[in-house]
């Protein structure tokens, strides 16, 4: 079967700076982050007060009760952005279609807030038994499974885990599934609810975090920011969406993806690079074909001046002729929900001809000599754009997109 | 600087490198001792549960050499010790 176009049909999100797509846009597009002091738990024995959090989240405004003891919140955020995505994509699903459709999500973590609320239950609480649900609820494929219960979907769907590049890792095997005939339609995308007191301590232990903002690219950041969310879309072959009249938000031409085999910890540009080439190559083209990078961008000293001595290395010349923002200084770093967010963010710039900001920028690092888009929003019409994920482990994996033909 | 201290930063980078104490100098930095991004946050670990302290981030970044860390834990292990209690949260 020759490799058939992918075109996106739907699309969803929840996060720090949105509930849904429309509010997602509104804020990333006009340079308003969603970063602030972490209310979900006590902050007060943390070293950094802030995260990207999703404020006021009650489960009860999206799920009945009987259906809440079933999920953690990282499933929660994946449903409510799928539920947005396939609304959005206008799909129905016949018997047929159910069985041809694949379901591929990322994490990172998992259901780790109810592991640590059992964990809390038995050490601290020196209670004898934890909930029983929580095996089911902490396992890292329940968004996967719910999404299949909830609409009857029984074709492959699997969950994949490569910490901040999960993602990412998702939504190019559920592309390359499509593309290559293996399935008619996709849910992919990913989700994360990182903001446990025991997980924030681990991530407060790596002194990466920053106590104050995400700042991607300025000489004065000081690490990442944690943020939550989820983020779906819905995949489904070009000549298939243009026949039931669907709307095509964009199109995902190439994956590509490595392993640095250097450090557990520390980026390696060339396997990174090697990830953005074979992204390049997978979608036949040119470096000089890209407008626009969503880069990994956390806000680290190590990741930005890896990430550009990448970008420097792989697109020469054209480097000085890219626009280049990272989104995490508005939705925070996500981890396994990363590139989903990245994604949808990537796709509605190449739609809307606006690029969103590097927010919070304070000042230029030499060693982060790219045009960063600082704090202010910029219109520019691009036909195709990437979204790099580099993951701790050092597993790359990228997405190349293409706005909607006009 | 505390003789005490450095006995013990001298210890615990030797323990970690598995190199006799006395070949340690007190101006080599980490980097010259090979001990690298993660080696460093479980030597500030383990230095924090040596003194009972919370090393800050910023702290931390400063440490690059032997003479920076016991220099930067003298600081630390005084504020600890002062009486404005606010002094010793200095995160």
């Amino acid at each position: 079967m020759p490799r058939r176009r992918v075109a996106i049909t739907g699309f969803g999100v929840i996060s720090a700076v949105g509930r849904n797509s429309a509010e997602f846009w509104a804020a990333i597009s006009r340079g308003i982050s969603g970063i602030g002091a972490i209310e979900v738990i006590d902050r007060s024995q943390l070293r950094f007060p802030n995260a990207a959090e999703v404020h006021g989240y009650r489960t009860e405004d999206y799920f009945a009760s009987e259906r809440t003891s079933l999920l953690d919140r990282f499933a929660e955020f994946g449903l409510i952005a799928t539920r947005e995505a396939v609304r959005t994509s206008s799909i129905e699903f016949t018997s047929a279609a159910r069985e041809r459709t694949a379901i591929v999500t990322g994490s990172a973590m998992g259901g780790q807030t109810t592991e640590d609320i059992a964990f809390w239950d038995l050490y601290r609480l020196q209670r004898s038994r934890v909930n029983p649900l929580s095996v089911p609820k902490i396992m890292t494929n329940a968004l996967a499974s719910h999404i299949s219960m909830e609409y009857g979907i029984t074709g492959p769907a699997f969950t994949l885990s490569t910490a901040c590049s999960s993602s990412n890792h998702a939504i190019g095997h559920a592309f390359w599934m499509v593309r290559e005939g293996m399935v008619d339609l996709a849910l992919t995308g990913g989700s994360e609810a990182p903001l446990s007191f025991g997980n924030l301590k681990a991530w407060e232990a790596m002194r990466v975090v920053s106590s104050d903002t995400c700042r991607p690219f300025s000489k004065n950041r000081s690490g990442m920011i944690l943020g939550e969310g989820g983020g779906m879309l819905v995949l489904e072959p070009w000549d298939a969406a243009r026949a039931r009249g669907a709307e095509i938000f964009g199109e995902i031409v190439g994956f590509g993806m490595s392993a640095d085999a250097h450090h557990i910890t520390s980026p390696s540009a060339d396997g990174a690079g090697r990830a953005v080439k074979s992204a390049l190559a997978d979608a036949g083209l040119a470096p000089e074909a890209i407008g626009y990078i969503n880069a990994h961008g956390t806000g680290t000293l190590a990741n930005d001046a890896t990430e550009t001595a990448v970008i420097r290395n792989v697109f020469g010349k054209h480097a000085d002729r890219l626009a280049v923002s990272s989104t995490k200084s508005m939705h925070g770093h996500a981890l396994g929900a990363a590139g989903a967010l990245e994604a949808i963010a990537t796709i509605l710039s190449l739609r809307n001809e606006i690029l969103p900001p590097t927010a919070n920028f304070v000042e230029p690092d030499p060693a982060c000599d790219l045009d960063v888009i600082p704090n202010i929003p910029r219109t520019a019409s691009c036909e195709y754009a990437l979204s790099n994920s580099f993951a701790f482990g050092g597993l790359n994996a990228v997405l190349a997109f293409r706005r909607p033909a006009a | 600087m505390s003789d005490a201290v450095a006995q013990k930063v001298l210890a615990a980078i030797a323990q970690m490198k598995k190199i006799p104490p006395e070949t340690i100098a007190l101006d080599s930095s980490l980097e010259e001792l090979r001990i690298d991004s993660l080696d460093g946050l479980n030597l500030f670990f383990d230095l924090e549960e040596a003194f009972d302290i919370s090393i800050p981030d910023e702290a931390a970044k400063k440490m690059q050499s032997v003479r920076q860390i016991v220099e930067g834990l003298d600081q630390l292990i005084a504020n600890k010790n002062a009486p404005n209690p606010l002094a010793a949260n200095q995160d």
